[in-house]
């Protein structure tokens, strides 16, 4: 196998995470960076992907599963299947990663979803508690990520409105969030005719919603690295496509333009990582660098000192098992780490039949209104058969005629096809849009990942597989917050609501959110997680691992604000004291 | 290698339409000129028989009638023919290795082994001579194989081809787009965003290439000469 010369710091993957490291690395130390991504350099024309064809359909910015598929099954006891074509999570491939295509939507984390297990029982006891729950504190705390949020609030380029400034409640945001040490940096952005509407009608029946918090520029905006986008044009291709015009914040139009002026980092695509090299030393192991696979197939061995993982949840977790680093999780003894309390966020919306057209092909991922009154533990929970919460809105993300042609009133019992379907289709098109709800899932002793024992991949790996249904907890609170979105539907004077038929099996045909989480989750000590509050792998202090992979557990809010914080406070950790002196350290 | 396959479309089967051949030049065909003026254009996947029995089904899924133009008019059977000749139709982007389980539950997908391409070969030959039934009959057929995976694809393909952009094959003349008023790649809708609340804002739609003022690349013509 060729061994090329050393690199000192070593970043697989090319997304948010990676692209952000590169950028906090290079510019404040003179080390040698290598990125490693599997995919595509960004495209050179982004204004192409202006076809829901080519991007919404056939998934082009996608994980192609006949390389990268997962195998999928309820249970241990059950047979797995893989996920032949991606649907319930969409993650990205090629520099920017799942980033490119995301809806950009930028709320933080409810202050208690770092404490989940502590709250929950301080304010209702153990018995409140799922029985087969997972749920544990992550070790960190809100006040500790705050001034990180901040931060990436100001490089990311976020249009918002606070709720809570430094403890003080202000009318217009989301009051239920946590503090914030400053107001977002731009003013929040434009709100289109239905979720006004929703507006208005939640706020008459004594709700509280405020103006998503986007990634989209509502005005022109600089951010500190002196990189310039233009305000969003609304143009209605943007979640599931990249910015035609640079507008909407991607890991290439905020980070990419800095990391691309320094010498220091180099990026190379079409490389697929199969393995980080490591070995055992006398004080815990190392990781000496790792072996992929070029664009002509050959393997190829890049020793570095420093290894940083930054690919998306389910590149984490799978590096991590074939890689043979950590313990597996054995979820009948509780026993080991890796592949622990894995995570999906819950999302699904009712649709709302609307007498009058709403001109739904404008709009903007995030552009929109929210309300957090049932959001984390903002309600009393004593009286619900279920823990925790999560947000109720209505957005406009641009909505294409391919995917949506065909949502029909359910109380029309029509064929799926022929003129009467054809007829009525046109005439609700334009008259139909969705009330959604993102939600928190907790962990389970039963969800997890590991390695499939059926199913591989074209280089003869095993495939990484999810364990994973829904259980009470969820079903419950989707049943719940359905029957609140009906009435809220109706309440905005709809014609017809079609409620959602509720959380029986997990679907990996229904578009769920792209928010899978856990399994390299971080945790005080080494028997209870894999990294620790730095992102760094408890047996192996030469390498991070960083994402929502980390996370211990889902929170309503979409995940990327969080790890962006996380991955500028491990950026932070790198600099100021393990350079100074590599090994553990915490 | 097979004998070339042409489509060969009267100006009475498909109106006032712009009819793309395959080399995208476009051929404008109007009902009322003489009805022996004929497009002929090439085939990539389909026989000429599959061809026109697609057409008649796509016809009957998305059927030209008081509410506007369908399937005929969009060039649905062209679009599908290009989508199955392309990477699409051989499943580049679908994980295919065994072992396959055809009896899985719904939530885990299509779980069988055929391709696009396998599926609509397989599923035609059970249509022999569709196209000349009555529509009435046409619908009785289409009833008795509603619930197979090759329906599924044809119902969900015959949609795509209604309302993709016109690069694709489909959707000529952006009929399917002016049906729902969708406007195409709009570039900005800054200035309109907040405006014409509670009525229809219709701007008149462009295609991707109008849009962009170039010739867009599609994937299905990935590896072909132009």
């Amino acid at each position: 196998m060729k061994t090329l010369p050393s690199t000192d710091v070593l970043i697989i993957g090319s997304g948010w995470t990676g692209l952000l490291m590169a950028k906090e690395l290079s510019g404040r130390t003179p080390l040698s960076i290598t990125i490693l991504e599997r995919g595509r350099p960004r495209m050179a024309e982004y204004i192409d992907g202006m076809d829901e064809l080519e991007f919404f359909v056939r998934k082009h910015m996608m994980q192609d599963p006949s390389t990268d598929a997962i195998a999928l099954r309820y249970s241990a006891n059950e047979r797995s299947r893989p996920i032949r074509q991606f649907g319930a999570f969409l993650p990205g491939t090629g520099v920017g990663g799942t980033g490119e295509h995301w809806g950009a939507v930028y709320p933080r984390l409810m202050p208690d979803c770092f404490e989940m297990y502590s709250k929950t029982l301080e304010r209702y006891g153990k018995q409140k508690l799922p029985e087969d729950h997972s749920i544990q504190d992550w070790g960190i705390t809100y006040d500790e990520v705050e001034p990180y949020y901040a931060r990436s609030e100001r490089e990311v380029g976020i249009s918002g409105k606070a709720g809570n400034l430094n403890g003080k409640k202000i009318e217009g945001g989301n009051i239920f969030e946590g503090w914030r040490s400053s107001e977002y940096p731009m003013g929040p952005t434009q709100v289109p005719y239905f979720p006004t509407l929703f507006g208005a009608t939640v706020k008459s029946m004594g709700f509280h919603p405020f103006i998503n918090a986007t990634a989209i520029p509502s005005v022109e905006y600089t951010n500190p690295d002196g990189v310039t986008r233009p305000p969003c044009a609304f143009c209605g291709f943007c979640e599931r496509t990249p910015c035609m015009i640079g507008a909407k914040a991607q890991p290439t139009s905020v980070y990419l333009p800095v990391v691309r002026q320094r010498k220091s980092v180099s990026l190379h695509t079409g490389i697929r990582v199969r393995r980080i090299v490591h070995e055992k030393g006398a004080n815990g192991g190392r990781a000496r660098g790792v072996t992929y696979f070029d664009e002509s197939g050959e393997e190829i061995f890049q020793p570095a000192d420093l290894v940083i993982l930054a690919t998306y949840t389910l590149g984490n977790n799978h590096l991590l098992f074939l890689s043979g680093i950590g313990t597996p999780y054995d979820p009948s003894t509780g026993k080991g780490t890796l592949g622990k309390n894995l995570t999906h966020q819950l999302q699904f919306g009712v649709n709302v039949f609307m007498e009058k057209p709403l001109n739904r092909f404008m709009g903007a991922g995030g552009t929109g209104i929210r309300m957090a009154d049932f959001d984390a533990d903002v309600f009393d929970h004593s009286n619900v058969g279920f823990i925790r919460g999560g947000v109720i809105g209505a957005t406009m993300t641009g909505t294409q005629p391919i995917s949506t042609f065909g949502d029909l009133p359910r109380s029309m019992k029509l064929p799926r096809w022929g003129s009467a379907w054809k007829k009525t289709s046109i005439e609700w098109y334009d008259r139909v849009a969705n009330i959604g709800f993102g939600g928190e899932h907790i962990p389970y002793v039963g969800n997890y990942f590991d390695l499939d024992t059926t199913y591989k991949n074209p280089a003869g790996d095993p495939l990484l597989r999810m364990t994973i249904n829904w259980r009470e907890n969820e079903r419950k609170m989707v049943e719940f917050m359905n029957a609140k979105m009906v009435e809220i539907g109706r309440a905005m004077g709809a014609k017809e609501v079609n409620p959602f038929p509720g959380y029986g099996n997990y679907d990996v045909t229904r578009y769920q959110s792209t928010h899978v989480q856990g399994g390299t989750i971080m945790a005080k000590s080494p028997e209870r997680g894999v990294v620790n509050m730095h992102q760094q792998h408890w047996d192996i202090s030469n390498l991070f691992v960083i994402g929502a992979s980390t996370f211990p557990n889902s929170g309503a809010a979409n995940p990327t604000p969080t790890i962006l914080a996380l991955t500028y406070r491990t950026a932070d950790t790198i600099v100021d004291k393990y350079l100074k002196k590599p090994g553990m350290l915490a | 290698m097979r004998r070339r396959q042409f489509l060969v479309l009267s100006a009475a089967s498909v109106g006032g339409v712009l009819v793309y051949s395959l080399d995208r030049r476009a051929s404008r065909l109007f009902a009322q000129e003489k009805a022996t003026q004929t497009v002929k254009i090439p085939l990539r996947f389909f026989t000429e028989e599959e061809a026109l029995i697609v057409a008649a089904a796509a016809a009957r899924i998305f059927p030209s009638d008081d509410s506007g133009p369908g399937a005929k008019e969009a060039g649905v059977v062209i679009y599908i023919d290009r989508q199955l000749a392309g990477p699409y139709g051989r499943d580049r982007f679908r994980y295919t290795q065994g072992p396959f389980d055809e009896n899985a539950p719904r939530e885990f997908g299509y779980q069988g082994q055929a391709t696009p391409c396998e599926a609509y070969r397989e599923g035609l030959k059970g249509l022999k001579g569709f196209d000349r039934l009555s529509p009435e009959e046409q619908d009785k057929r289409l009833q008795q194989i509603e619930s197979t995976h090759f329906f599924a694809l044809l119902r969900e393909n015959t949609i795509e081809g209604m309302f993709c952009d016109p690069v694709h094959g489909g959707n000529v003349d952006m009929v399917g787009w002016q049906l729902v008023g969708f406007p195409g790649p709009r570039m900005s809708n800054y200035d309109d965003l907040t405006r014409h609340f509670g009525e229809a804002f219709r701007p008149k739609p462009i295609s991707l290439e109008q849009a962009i003022g170039r010739k867009v690349r599609t994937s299905e013509d990935e590896g072909r000469k132009s």
